[in-house]
């Protein structure tokens, strides 16, 4: 059975990165990291269940790394064998920017629970780790953050409902 | 200056792979997923007072909830093979379902206001599951009225399954629904949690 592609970047993460790290300078390196795993998830329901999947992505790290590395300089990378045709880089953001535009105005403490709660996806006792304090004023920092939006012209929530 | 790494940089290549780094990769690969309409299936984990809850949501809507006794991994495993591999953490889809779920559970949010992915569920189930919401907060209904809301007063045991296998527990109130006899009949993420939601609503 084919795990969740999650799970494959789990597993090979570090891996890639370091791949990617041989072949090019951080920044690149960076680069080619997403772009291996952009192609990797585009291709993976196609993959063989019973395929290699660290010696695949190793495959397409190598190959974006010199994709990376040919649009960023002239100078060609000597390997062994022949690039495929370039990637386009460039990886378009989504569009968040009214629900960020609304959060920047939170009060510093409940701007950071909302980022780490719905930007990050941790739970509050991973959020009260992080900022410090009990697990219990995060849930309420939380909570306060929760009506300042709901106030907010067109907050995260979408339903006016506050008397339940 | 060259690029690429020499002698100099082995130090750097040796360093341990910092896991705030792979964090941002992450971020940076949920948000080109996204962009290019790769990311078939996103996922997040929420804590909550019934524990934690797997929160899936194709770009149709959520699509799936799940209780930490159901085996979260089993689950996203399931959904890679019913629906797409392509899955991935990604909370961002899932911030407006996690944020009405913090407020359910503050008791300030009574109805769901969702776009829902109903595609896993078919048939007799499917029928089912979609008239569950008819049930008011704080109301029950036994397994036999629901049989009777869908037309079918005789398929109680069917109504019975239909709750059971309900992929949106808790925003397809499948909680609701009890036994004749007043006692809880069963629950998907356990008897615990079932009398933990009536109560919550309850009060």
């Amino acid at each position: 059975m084919k795990q969740p592609f999650e799970a494959v970047v789990e597993h090979h993460a570090t891996t890639v990165l370091r791949v990617c790290r041989s072949m090019l300078a951080v920044d690149d390196a960076d680069d080619a990291w997403s772009e291996t795993f952009l192609a990797a998830l585009r291709a993976y329901p196609d993959l063989p269940e019973q395929a290699n999947v660290e010696a695949w992505l190793v495959t397409i790290a190598r190959r974006k790394a010199i994709d990376v590395h040919r649009a960023a300089h002239r100078d060609p990378l000597p390997v062994a064998e022949l690039p495929e045709t370039p990637t386009e880089l460039g990886l378009p953001g989504v569009d968040d920017t009214g629900f960020r535009e609304i959060v920047l105005e939170l009060p510093e403490r409940q701007r950071q629970v909302v980022t780490y709660r719905y930007g990050a996806g941790m739970s509050y006792s991973e959020i009260a780790a992080v900022l410090g304090g009990s697990v219990d004023a995060t849930r309420r920092a939380a909570a306060d953050a929760r009506k300042n939006l709901r106030k907010a012209p067109s907050g995260v929530s979408r339903q006016e409902d506050e008397h339940g | 200056m060259d690029d690429r790494p020499g002698n100099d940089d082995l130090a750097t290549l040796r360093a341990p792979v910092d896991a705030a780094e792979l964090a941002s990769l992450h971020r940076r690969l949920e948000r080109a997923a996204q962009a290019d309409g790769l990311l078939d299936v996103a996922y997040r984990v929420l804590d909550s007072p019934v524990g934690d809850l797997l929160l899936a949501a194709t770009p149709g809507g959520l699509v799936r909830i799940a209780f930490a006794n159901e085996g979260h991994d089993e689950v996203l495993e399931s959904l890679a093979s019913t629906l797409s591999p392509r899955i991935l953490h990604a909370p961002g889809r899932l911030d407006v379902a996690a944020c009405e779920l913090d407020e359910y559970f503050e008791r300030r949010r009574q109805v769901f206001d969702l776009d829902l992915d109903r595609s896993l569920s078919k048939g007799f189930r499917a029928l089912v599951q979609r008239r569950l919401p008819e049930i008011a907060y704080g109301r029950t209904r036994t397994y036999g009225e629901v049989a009777e809301i869908v037309g079918n007063p005789r398929a109680v045991r069917a109504v019975g399954s239909a709750c059971a296998t309900n992929p949106l527990p808790i925003v397809v109130p499948c909680h609701r629904v009890v036994r004749a006899d007043g006692s809880l009949g069963g629950y998907i993420g356990g008897l615990d949690a079932k009398a933990r939601l009536l109560e919550l609503e309850a009060a």
